[in-house]
């Protein structure tokens, strides 16, 4: 590597800070069930599928989190999908196969996949 | 590659490793391992957040939650907890010593709160090891900046427009010295950083060349570039085995990206680093002892003029600053003169990163803007005196600096207010002292220190500051006499004015300073032969109050048998036996030893 303009560390600049991209809260997030309920109805597999589709899709302004058992283990494995200004969409049961169909119709083009859908938590602002 | 989730910063500075963040780090890197979350999860090592009070330190994003004192045996509970199931666990959060409230998350903490990062930015919050992550944090932007649309004059130029000052100590206008030496004749010309941070209880140097040692390189390239030079070095003492490391990694780096070297950026400017390992002489932080190490002769000052702008480094016109003046530089020319001149008072712009040690809740570092008060700086920031005791005064600058009594811990801090005080910026280190503290134990401190580390070369200071710790130590062992005072006033003058350097200029400082906010401890000692602190153990005797219930727990303790009494009965010490070693006083239930 070798910087022989602005241009080339601007570049290594942008570069960079996808790779530090998870170390600030975005608004953008999927929140998996990580209790005992969903690990055990396949949440870790979930998780996978997320990470591995948003990487395919370049997608570095969705934080990732977990969360634990909120009751309703039935329907775990449970997603659910924040977007600023919009209602909080709790997804379930999800498998790893439903995940490219949520991302890309849910986070890119903002459709609720409404066959999927268990909740949804009003948006208070 | 799958996309990485979530970020594990560690922090393995000096005070975090001290108390074990190695351990952790390898404690976390198991544990992910044994989950399968070693790809998803990326493990961080970074430099010092100052809060060395509650380390090791363990944040981990996009939570940014805040994990304190964290051993090898929490990082199980972590993984499986906050990674794995996305639980806090918190019982190891950070508590505020004053509300005892938990605070999940790094921005909140009253600690931080209050500061204002400039300098240290970086520091705990990028991998000092990488030279990606800091320019994904703006960095080397301020020196492409200099060197392709800049003229050197209008480098200097924009350094005067600041009104930095430099944070070593002197506080003198950084953009004046530039000058100085740019306007020196002679095609060959040095940067030098000074690093050889030596004020006990100073590590806010030791921080920056830790946890961001690229701002540092980067500011000297600024300069180097500014007053035409081609070759800096850097001062470091052998005392920082960790900084030295991360810089030689650093200039490695740099060098091979062309931000250092030859070409840089593709222009005709070159500049090629080189570290110095110092050997631990204080008088070294000195620039023209610093400068007779760098040539290999023996550290002692010379006298000035000729300063080292004209006649350096090998007689090489020379510019030499201190770490966290070099540190500022980058976000000066990011941001530009007028948007950091915002910051401060009229003569004293920016931010000072202080050293919080001593007697206070959070030890560590606090960057704020100039101006504040040390009130703010040790209650809002340090929260208070360890185990609520009563505040006395805090020595700032150490062995070159004096101290500040309550009565003064509302003045806004600038380099000004501080040298009408009695004191002086020094290096920033705050040593806080509380109610249990004599004055002039401190002075006998701080003079023993100046006393060993002065070179010797001049009489004022190889003999005054003999004679003055002399005189110090005969009044905390209650032999002072009548005139001790006058005469350590005229002689610490006497130094002030004669001495060769400023080790020695400035040694009689804490004398000074306590005498003038503390002359009744010195005439306690003196006349009443007395240590009102009870700290000189020459001063201080034990007497048994008519509370003796006579349970004989006293007698029991002393370990010199100079407690006699019968059961029941009162008690008495006989002084010619008693050590004063206070365990009577410790042991009494009832309250009935006095110190006196």
């Amino acid at each position: 590597m070798t910087i022989k303009s602005l241009e080339d560390l601007r570049k290594i600049k942008a570069e960079s800070q996808l790779q530090t991209k998870a170390r600030k809260s975005n608004d953008t997030q999927i929140i998996i069930g990580m209790g005992t309920c969903g690990i055990a109805a396949g949440a870790r597999e979930v998780m996978t599928a997320v990470l591995e589709e948003l990487a395919k899709r370049n997608l570095n302004n969705v934080s990732v989190l977990q969360t634990g058992c909120i009751g309703m283990c039935q329907k775990e494995p449970l997603l659910d999908v924040v977007r600023p200004g919009e209602d909080r969409v709790t997804y379930g049961p999800v498998s790893p196969s439903d995940v490219p169909r949520i991302i890309a119709e849910h986070l890119v083009n903002g459709n609720i996949v409404e066959d999927l859908v268990v909740a949804k938590i009003p948006n208070k602002e | 590659m799958a996309l990485v989730r979530a970020h594990i910063l560690i922090c393995t500075g000096t005070g975090c490793t001290a108390s074990g963040a190695k351990d952790v780090l390898a404690k976390f890197d198991e544990e992910l391992k044994a989950k399968k979350l070693r790809d998803e999860v990326s493990l961080v090592e970074t430099g010092c957040h100052g809060f060395c009070e509650g380390g090791p330190l363990v944040i981990i994003y996009p939570e940014g939650t805040f994990y304190t004192r964290v051993k090898p045996a929490d990082v199980a509970e972590i993984v499986e907890e906050h990674i794995l199931k996305g639980r806090t666990v918190s019982r190891l959060l950070f508590k505020e010593p004053l509300t005892a409230e938990k605070v999940p998350n790094y921005d909140e903490i009253a600690f931080y709160k209050k500061q204002h990062r400039l300098v240290l930015k970086n520091c705990g919050h990028i991998n000092p090891d990488s030279i990606e992550e800091y320019i994904g944090a703006d960095g080397y932007e301020g020196l492409a900046k200099a060197i392709l649309t800049m003229t050197p004059e209008q480098v200097v130029e924009e350094m005067k427009k600041t009104g930095l000052r430099g944070r070593g100590g002197g506080g003198f206008p950084t953009g004046m010295k530039w000058m100085f030496c740019a306007k020196s004749p002679g095609p060959k010309k040095y940067v030098i950083c000074n690093a050889d941070e030596g004020d006990p209880g100073a590590f806010m140097d030791r921080s920056l060349l830790e946890g961001d040692p690229h701002a540092i390189l980067e500011g000297m390239a600024i300069c180097a570039y500014a007053i035409g030079s081609d070759e800096g070095y850097i001062y470091c003492r052998a005392e920082y085995p960790l900084a030295i490391k991360r810089l030689k990694k650093a200039i490695a780096q740099a060098e091979e990206a062309g931000l250092l070297g030859q070409n840089i950026l593709g222009t005709n400017f070159s500049f090629t680093l080189h570290i110095k390992e110092g050997a631990g002489a204080f008088v070294c932080g000195e620039e023209t002892a610093l400068m007779a190490s760098i040539e290999g002769r023996r550290g002692m000052p010379r006298p000035r003029p000729p300063f080292p702008a004209v006649k350096g480094l090998w007689d090489k016109p020379s510019n030499i600053n201190n770490v966290e003046t070099f540190a500022n530089v980058p976000y000066i020319f990011r941001v530009g003169a007028e948007e950091y001149a915002k910051l401060g008072t009229e003569k004293s712009k920016g931010t000072k990163v202080f050293a919080l040690t001593g007697k206070i809740n959070n030890t560590g570092l606090a960057e704020v803007p100039m101006g504040i008060t040390m009130r703010e700086i040790i209650f809002d920031i340090g929260g208070g005196i360890i185990g609520g005791k009563k505040f006395k005064a805090v020595q700032i600058g150490g062995p070159s600096g004096g101290c500040i009594p309550e009565q003064l811990l509302d003045t806004p801090i600038d380099y000004d207010s501080l040298i009408a005080a009695g004191a002086m910026m020094g290096s920033g280190g705050l040593v806080v002292m509380d109610e249990d503290t004599c004055m002039v134990d401190v002075a006998k401190f701080f003079l023993n220190f100046t006393q060993s580390e002065s070179c010797g070369k001049c009489t004022p200071c190889r003999e005054g500051t003999k004679r003055m710790l002399e005189m110090l130590t005969a009044i905390t062992e209650g032999k002072g006499q009548d005139g001790d005072i006058e005469k350590l006033e005229k002689l610490a003058k006497s130094i002030k004015a004669g001495a060769l350097c400023a080790l020695g200029q400035t040694a009689p400082n804490p004398i000074l300073s306590t005498l003038r906010y503390f002359r009744n401890e010195y005439e306690a000692h003196i006349y009443d032969k007395k240590c009102p602190a009870g700290v000189c153990t020459a001063l201080i005797g034990y007497k048994i109050t008519d509370k003796c219930v006579g349970c004989g727990l006293c007698k029991k303790v002393c370990p010199v048998e100079a407690i006699s009494g019968e059961p029941k009965g009162k008690h008495t010490i006989d002084p010619d036996k008693c050590i004063k070693c206070g365990a009577c006083m410790e042991k009494c239930p009832f309250k009935a030893i006095i110190r006196g």
